[in-house]
């Protein structure tokens, strides 16, 4: 159903460590780039492992790096994301500023400034009117958020800062990013889970709290869901068959079997909370069964993921 | 090797790794199997599952472990078993009421909103609490063993960085220099005061300024405190009471983490003592032709039946061998006789004491009974 999705300019993707947020930005990058969209794919934290995973050499931190057509990633880390801001609204003592290790040192440690300096480049991506000299506007921003809690942070920074700063240009800026992030028109986030316990706990618990800041989550997105291969006669009839003559290959077909449906069943369970939690704006990747996600699985991802943004 | 001889004559257990790998469940799975062979062992824990946390009787965040009973448990335990969830709210709280010159400049401080943003904000409080709490436990909990799941992140490393981050702030030298007109900061910019003063006003306000300036006026001499403490921990992480155990799952990311971090703890002289490795597929049997094991499933369960049993199973095949390949590239990088200890893909979730019991099995197992049981799970 989230039909909507894809006409938002801001992005936001988040979720539990190791549940495939990356992936599944990667993934909606593809679907926005296919429609047409300008989008760029932009993954916090400095480590530079979008570009490498969709087949780019990678190593230009900060660069907005062309992957394929209307496709581009870039890598955001604070201190480049605060060189750029004190070159741009510090003038020259900004740029003196920038070279002095020492207050590099003291804004980095600042609780928040990281997260703010990090929200501040997405925004300025998401923005028509660009304010790095030369770029283009891109049509969708998608930003491959850090796990859940840190995650939250870079959502509620903006506004504690236009808070606590109450005066001055951070308090300004950081305001205008807390609107733009609180426009729902413009903005949408994206909680990622597998069907599992931990991640399903933590992706209620995010709703929750996005809720109490004014905000939503306006789609969820269950990933890595196992196929549900065999039905309850199928396992009848393979818990009956006499294995004791069976090879060890073919008794091994066997456990493989029934393990899947195990876990099928397990997840099904999990799968059914987010159902009755987020009905409607529930979507399902499938489990990749391959050594490697590389660009030909992500596009395959795509083509589902296509079908289930509708 | 397994777990008890990699922890034998040590104090402090750190579980590090990425997120989602199982460090919360790995963590108290040692802290359970120890407690079994007769230590005094506290588990802090960040995050656990609700299951596992009714299962180890934490109904909330505490800040002080609480004897888990082992009749609750409905297992024997030689030793006892301690388990908290750390609040870094209020170990921060109880750090400043510990350090604060009088119990008024300690409410001074707490009303502070730089303070209060700063206890809460996720990132760097968790990381310095748990090694703040870690560190308190160690010195006056009388235990024989600590352990420590550490906070979820994307990044291992972020564990280690946090805390030196928020002494960096804390410190606030760099602030305060800037702050003096005089100060070494300005001649080593080179810039005259004024002007200087007035960008970095100009880009972050001055009543945040003002904030700060008050906060690090109240905490005064006390962020010696903190340096001190910080000091004392990492000592602490640094000497052969410690082990720094790795928890990672086979898949490729959380190993390339587990690689950088093994790299890292060696540059920091951090005392690292093996690898964890949860969710590991076995391969289960491998050389017939699929041909000939369709045929032969087909007589025994059907045709129809047959035919996905055998795509399910390459399937299998396909992530034995992903996993097979990324622990290999793991392996490539620990010293010889450095443990790496898998343990399997289980059908269901671990979230109870069944569960931690199952996981324990093949964490502590000599290396012939594990051998044994990854035999009898593929057979």
């Amino acid at each position: 159903m989230p039909s909507g999705l894809l006409e938002r300019h801001l992005i936001f993707v988040t979720g539990k460590g190791g549940v495939g947020k990356s992936t599944v930005a990667l993934t909606l990058g593809l679907v926005a780039a296919r429609r047409g969209l300008r989008t760029i794919v932009a993954e916090v934290g400095g480590d530079d492992r979008l570009a490498r995973s969709a087949g780019a050499a990678g190593g230009a931190p900060f660069q907005e790096v062309q992957v394929s057509t209307d496709l581009f990633t870039i890598s955001i880390g604070p201190e480049d994301a605060m060189a750029e801001y004190l070159r741009l609204k510090g003038g020259a003592f900004g740029g003196a500023l920038s070279h002095s290790r020492l207050f590099a040192t003291f804004a980095m440690a600042t609780p928040g400034m990281r997260e703010l300096l990090t929200v501040g480049k997405v925004w300025e991506l998401s923005q028509p009117q660009r304010r790095t000299r030369d770029a283009e506007p891109y049509d969708v921003v998608i930003v491959d958020s850090p796990a859940t809690g840190h995650g939250r942070g870079l959502l509620r920074t903006p506004r504690t800062f236009s808070e606590i700063a109450a005066v001055g240009p951070i308090a300004y800026q950081a305001g205008v990013i807390a609107a733009t992030i609180a426009d729902r028109s413009f903005t949408a986030v994206v909680a990622v889970a597998t069907p599992e316990e931990m991640p399903v706990n933590e992706t209620l618990s995010l709703h929750e709290s996005l809720v109490n800041d004014g905000l939503d989550l306006d789609a969820v997105l269950v990933n890595a869901c196992y196929p549900q291969r065999f039905d309850l006669p199928d396992l009848a009839r393979l818990q009956k068959g006499n294995r004791r003559r069976a090879s060890p290959q073919a008794r091994a077909a066997i456990r493989a079997a029934l393990s899947e449906h195990e876990r099928a069943t397990v997840q099904h369970e999990q799968r059914a909370r987010l159902e009755h939690a987020f009905a409607e704006r529930l979507m399902a990747l499938p489990f990749v069964f391959s050594r490697a996600l590389g660009m030909q699985e992500l596009e395959k991802l795509a083509d589902t993921l296509e079908d289930e943004l509708g | 090797m397994n777990v008890e001889e990699i922890l034998a004559g040590k104090g402090v257990c750190v579980c590090a790794g990425s997120g989602g790998v199982g460090k919360t469940t790995t963590a108290a799975v040692i802290a359970l199997g120890m407690a079994a062979r007769g230590l005094k062992v506290a588990v802090v824990t960040i995050d656990p599952a609700l299951r596992l946390a009714n299962a180890l009787g934490l109904e909330e965040l505490s800040n002080e472990p609480s004897l888990v009973s082992a009749e609750l448990l409905g297992i024997e335990l030689e030793g006892e078993l301690w388990a908290m969830m750390l609040d870094a709210k209020r170990t921060f709280d109880e750090l400043i009421e510990l350090v604060a010159p009088t119990p008024e400049r300690a409410e001074e401080i707490k009303a502070n909103r730089v303070y209060r943003e700063l206890s809460t904000a996720v990132s760097g409080s968790q990381e310095f609490t748990a090694v703040s709490k870690l560190y308190e436990l160690v010195i006056e909990g009388g235990f024989d063993l600590v352990v420590l799941d550490t906070p979820p992140s994307r990044n291992a490393l972020d564990f280690l960085e946090a805390p030196g981050r928020l002494m960096a702030f804390l410190d606030g030298r760099a602030l305060q220099l800037f702050l003096r007109p005089t100060g070494f900061g300005m001649r080593i910019v080179g810039a005259g005061a004024g002007p200087l003063l007035g960008a970095l006003r100009r880009v972050t306000g001055i009543d945040l300024l003002a904030d700060l300036t008050t906060f690090f006026g109240l905490l005064g001499p006390m962020t010696e405190v903190f340096s001190l403490r910080a000091r004392e921990v990492e000592a602490l992480l640094r000497s052969d009471r410690t082990a720094f155990v790795l928890v990672t799952s086979a898949q490729s990311e959380p190993i390339e983490e587990a690689i950088w971090f093994r790299r890292r703890l060696d540059e920091a002289n951090l005392p690292f003592a093996g690898v964890v490795i949860n969710r590991f597929h076995h391969d289960l049997g491998s050389g017939e032709s699929s041909e000939e094991l369709e045929s032969e499933l087909a007589s025994l369960v059907g045709a129809d039946l047959a035919a996905r049993l055998v795509s399910n199973l390459s399937d299998y095949h396909v992530l034995a061998a992903r996993d097979a390949a990324n622990v290999a590239r793991l392996e490539r990088e620990l010293v010889d006789g450095e443990p790496l200890l898998p343990v399997p893909q289980f059908d269901d979730d671990i979230h109870d004491v069944a569960g931690l019991l199952r996981v324990q099995e093949y964490l502590f197992a000599t290396d012939e009974r594990r051998a044994e049981l990854i035999e009898n799970l593929i057979a």
